[in-house]
Order: C-alpha cells, then sequence, then structure tokens
C-alpha cells in the first residue's frame, strides 16, 4: 500500500464565491477557486526536547523520514489520518499547532511494534507516539484518554496486590469511562460461554472476584514501586516545566 | 536429556482468569509428554502492556522479580511462559538489564527495598511453550506419541504481536535453519503439521487483534479482528489455533461484537494450541478447558474426534 501523505489543502481553506468581482472581472463560481494560505505562526522550540525526556520519545532525534513507521502502522491501515512519521516531523520542526489537529487520535497507538520492527534508525516510534500521548495529556491539550484510565486502574491494581483480577478491571475501568457493563455483545458473549461452562468452573470464577488474587509478600515490593512511579512523575512535569 | 525436560512455570494472571483453558491444557500436554513445570513461587504480573505505558522501567523490574525468584530461589535455568506478554515481557527485561545501565540500576534500587535479590542478565533463558514442545520433545516424537491425528482439520496458526517483535529482544530468532522466523514464524505450524492438521496458507499470523486497546478502544479492535477472522474463513480455515490468551480472548470477544455491533457473522472457531495438540495426544476435551472457550470449538473437532 502507498504511504498516504496528508493533503496540506484543508476544505475549510478552499474559497468558492458565489458573486464575486475584482476589479470589475466576474470571478464568482468553482472556476476560480481561491486557497486561503497556511500559516504557521509560531513555533515550540521546546517540543522534541520535551517528548524526548518523556518515557518512550528519547530516540526521537534519530528519525530521517524514510515513512517506514507510517507504513507498516496497524492503525493507519484502519484511519489514514494516523501518521506517525508526520507527527515525528513535526515535533522536530516544533509545528505545535499542526499537531495538536490530530491531538484525539495520538493515543490510540496499539502498540504492536510493527513501526519497531521496521525503522532502520531504531527510533521506536511505538514509543513516540506513547510518549507524545503522555505529553498531550500533561500538558492539558486533551483529557486522559480511555487507554491511560484503563492502564492506571490495571498499574493500581498490580501496585497494590502484585497481580491483576480481569473481572476487576473491566468492572472499574467501566465505571471510571461511565460506560454501561451490560453492552449487548458482552452479555451475549457471557451467555454463549455460560452455556457450557460447568457449574464449579462459574463458582470458581465467582470466588476468584470476592477473593482477589494475591502475590505472598508483596507489600514492600508494591511500596518500593509507588515510590519510584510517584519519583517519576514528578521528574516528568519537571521536563515539561509544569512545577 | 533435554534442558527444556523440566522447567520453572511462570503462568501469569490471564492464565488464572480468561486464558483458564490455556493453563489446563498445557498442563495436560506437558504431562501427556513427560515435560515438567514447577511453578514460580510467589510470581507476581509480569507489568503487561499497561504498566509499561505508565512507565517502562517498573515493568521491567515487575518482570525482574519473577525471573530473581526462578534463577536465585528455585535455582532454575530455563522458565517457559505459555502467554505472549508475560514472555515479550521476560525476555524485554532480559535485554534492557543485558544492555541498559538505568534499567540495571533502576531495578536494583527496587529490589533492594522489596528485599530480594536483584536479577542479573544472563542467569534465565525464558522460552514460550511453543519452545518448551518443539525443542522439548520435537516433532518426530509428537509423532510417534499421536493417538487421534488431526487429519482433515484445517488450521490457520496465528502468532499475534508479542511473540515476535520488536525483533531485538529475541536474539535466538532468526539465525537460520532450524531458528523461529521473526517474519514468518512456523513453530506452531511444525508442531500442528506433526499432529495432521492440514495448516492453511495465511496471510495474517502476525498481525495485530488490537489487544491494547480491546476495551478502550473497541472500534477499532472489532475492525482489526475482524480482518483475521475473515482472512482465516477466506483462506479456508475451520480453526484458528492461537497462541496468547489476549489474543484469543480479543479474537473471541470481538467475533461477538462485530456479530452484534457491524451485523458481520463469522464461523471460524478460536483454540489454543496445547487444545489441539492435547486433542492429537487422545486427552479429552473437558481436561482441555475447551467447553470454557466462548466459541464452540466441539463444532470443528468433531470432524477429527
Amino acid at each position: 500500500m502507498a504511504i498516504h501523505e496528508k493533503s496540506l489543502i484543508r476544505p475549510e481553506n478552499l474559497k468558492t464565491h458565489e458573486n464575486l468581482f475584482v476589479d470589475g472581472v466576474d470571478v464568482s463560481g468553482h472556476w476560480s477557486t481561491f486557497i486561503e494560505s497556511r500559516v504557521v505562526a509560531d513555533y515550540n522550540e521546546a517540543l522534541e526536547e520535551e517528548i524526548a525526556a518523556l518515557p518512550g520519545g528519547e530516540h526521537i532525534h534519530r528519525c530521517w523520514q524514510c515513512g517506514s513507521c507510517t507504513n507498516s502502522c496497524t492503525v493507519n491501515a484502519v484511519n489514514p489520518d494516523f501518521n506517525p512519521r508526520y507527527w515525528i516531523y513535526l515535533i522536530r520542526v516544533g509545528m505545535e499547532s499542526e499537531l495538536l489537529r490530530d491531538k484525539d487520535i495520538i493515543w490510540q497507538c496499539v502498540s504492536c511494534n510493527k513501526c519497531t520492527y521496521a525503522c532502520p534508525r531504531d527510533v521506536f516510534p511505538e514509543g513516540v507516539m506513547k510518549a507524545t500521548a503522555h505529553w498531550l495529556e500533561l500538558q492539558g491539550h486533551t483529557p486522559k484518554s480511555k487507554s491511560t484510565l484503563f492502564d492506571e486502574e490495571f498499574t493500581a491494581q498490580v501496585v497494590a496486590t502484585g497481580k491483576i483480577e480481569e473481572g476487576r478491571i473491566i468492572r472499574n475501568f467501566f465505571a471510571r469511562t461511565g460506560q454501561p457493563l451490560l453492552q449487548d455483545w458482552l452479555v451475549e458473549m457471557v451467555k454463549r460461554v455460560a452455556r457450557r461452562l460447568p457449574f464449579k468452573q462459574g463458582l470458581m470464577m465467582a470466588l476468584a472476584a470476592v477473593f482477589r488474587p494475591r502475590t505472598r509478600k508483596w507489600r514492600k515490593a508494591g511500596a518500593a514501586i509507588s515510590e519510584y512511579v510517584h519519583e517519576q512523575e514528578a521528574k516528568n512535569r519537571k521536563a515539561l516545566s509544569l512545577e | 536429556m533435554s534442558k527444556y525436560q523440566r522447567v520453572a512455570y511462570y503462568p501469569g494472571c490471564a492464565l488464572e482468569g480468561t486464558g483458564h483453558a490455556y493453563n489446563s491444557s498445557t498442563k495436560a500436554v506437558g504431562k501427556a509428554l513427560g515435560l515438567e513445570l514447577d511453578e514460580v513461587k510467589d510470581w507476581n504480573c509480569c507489568g503487561a502492556m499497561e504498566v509499561k505505558n505508565v512507565d517502562p522501567k517498573v515493568q521491567t523490574y515487575l518482570s525482574s522479580r519473577v525471573m530473581s525468584i526462578a534463577a536465585n530461589e528455585m535455582k532454575a535455568s530455563v522458565v517457559m511462559a505459555p502467554c505472549n506478554g508475560c514472555y515479550h515481557n521476560l525476555k524485554k527485561a532480559e535485554y534492557d538489564l543485558a544492555n541498559d545501565a538505568a534499567s540495571r540500576e533502576t531495578v536494583d534500587r527496587i529490589s533492594k527495598k522489596a528485599g530480594h535479590e536483584t536479577y542479573q542478565a544472563g542467569s534465565l533463558e525464558t522460552i514460550h511453550a511453543l519452545d518448551w514442545i518443539k525443542e522439548g520433545i520435537g516433532e518426530e516424537e509428537l509423532k510417534r506419541r499421536l493417538k487421534n491425528s488431526l487429519k482433515g482439520l484445517k488450521v490457520a496458526n496465528y502468532y499475534g504481536c508479542m511473540y515476535t517483535r520488536p525483533r531485538h529482544i529475541f536474539p535466538e530468532k532468526d539465525q537460520g535453519q532450524g531458528s523461529e522466523s521473526t517474519s514468518q514464524p512456523h513453530f506452531m505450524d511444525d508442531l500442528l503439521a506433526a499432529a495432521g492438521a492440514e495448516n492453511v496458507d495465511f496471510p495474517l499470523k502476525t498481525a495485530c487483534c488490537g489487544g491494547a486497546h480491546t476495551l478502550s478502544d473497541s472500534d477499532i479492535s472489532t475492525r482489526l479482528v475482524l480482518n483475521i477472522l475473515e482472512a482465516a474463513e477466506a483462506a479456508g480455515a475451520d480453526v484458528i489455533a492461537t497462541e496468547c490468551p489476549t489474543c484469543h480472548s480479543g479474537l473471541e470477544m470481538h467475533q461477538v461484537r462485530a456479530e452484534k455491533v457491524l451485523g458481520r457473522k463469522t464461523t471460524v472457531k478460536m483454540l489454543y494450541f496445547t487444545q489441539l495438540l492435547g486433542v492429537a495426544l487422545g486427552i479429552g476435551p473437558r481436561k482441555l478447558g475447551i467447553h470454557e472457550n466462548v466459541s464452540d470449538g466441539m463444532e470443528a473437532l468433531n470432524k477429527v474426534l
């Protein structure tokens, strides 16, 4: 598949006038469509450094814009606006206002690592996508994505007990994102399993939901991780001058 | 005797939850083949994808704790993880600890505070359940032990992302004949072919199922999964063989979701490769947890049973 390139002419910049005369010449209608020029008024010179300071973004400076990442990208095949190469370019030249146009989809990277596999310069584009999504949230350009809320719920459980219990994560995640648990397809799925699942197994699953699985001798490890995470959070905020 | 004859076993969280059937079928197949498993004591979550997104070094620590217990307390030389996520994370931690001083420093600091020995890179070999059976038993031996050939069963082998990508954390792969390939993985194909199955030509072996956002971005996941299911059907498969609990439940979940939300129905069944090998070795479907799957694998297996 060819690499999808972004058209730099945006529909809102195409101007067609119903009734326009310039120096007595009729320039109305489609045949004399004008394109409003695109102006980038300001550059954020710190943008690349800030992304590079966040976990995953460290190697963004290696990029030489070959486009292998976008060409191999799983999400790009579903949504052509998802374009890692283009975003890396914008970050490196500091075109923050252009980057912000795509702020609501950058978190959608599925971490399949096809880009990392294809990248000839070891940029680790997957990490750059995560760092960029993180940056957007820290700077307040986007609210926490559903993915971030899921990650936080998951990590909190690991820190607390050393393990996760999938049912609890799903329930808490749906509650935090305001989604009903009884969605059509989830109900249908449970029905299909329940039809064949023996009673004993169902009981075991219910018990796991009540008595959370825990790692023995976990308390000190959990506390040490928690301390480290807080330390890193402070460091990340400082790198973005958010103190 | 193979060094994989007795290995430390790291099932991971998913195999105690949605991947329960993968756990029981792995153990049952190991038992039937005379391979032994010592479960890692007091293991913890490997960090999966989610902890990495919060902070990658915490994920490195979590995986290193599991390896530290296996290597230092259990004196094991090999640890086997059937879950692609766990396998990937242990491999990644191994790579980072061998190559990155900052990771070593962080892991050492947290390990000391947590009160256990720091894992030293190089003291443990991490393998997948596929390596365990392929290297520990091999196709010839597997053929000798067959009780119930899968002849006539058409299988699409689905490996997912984490088993082969990124390639630098799998130094033993892509090493020529006999080794696993990161672009065209074949260990599962080899084992199932030995069990008599007919592997179809499946182009999406290492495509992504969207597992990372299976709930947080369900629409994209459904489209990615539907791609995989429809490609497998177009290739003529009755069954998609899986080797990862996240991929497996993702395929099953979004098969139902595609039907309910997009009105696109697919009938291909998902079975763990250990369930298929178990059937071929004559183990009862109930012991292999086939009734726990969402898609009714028995419909496809009736062809060979």
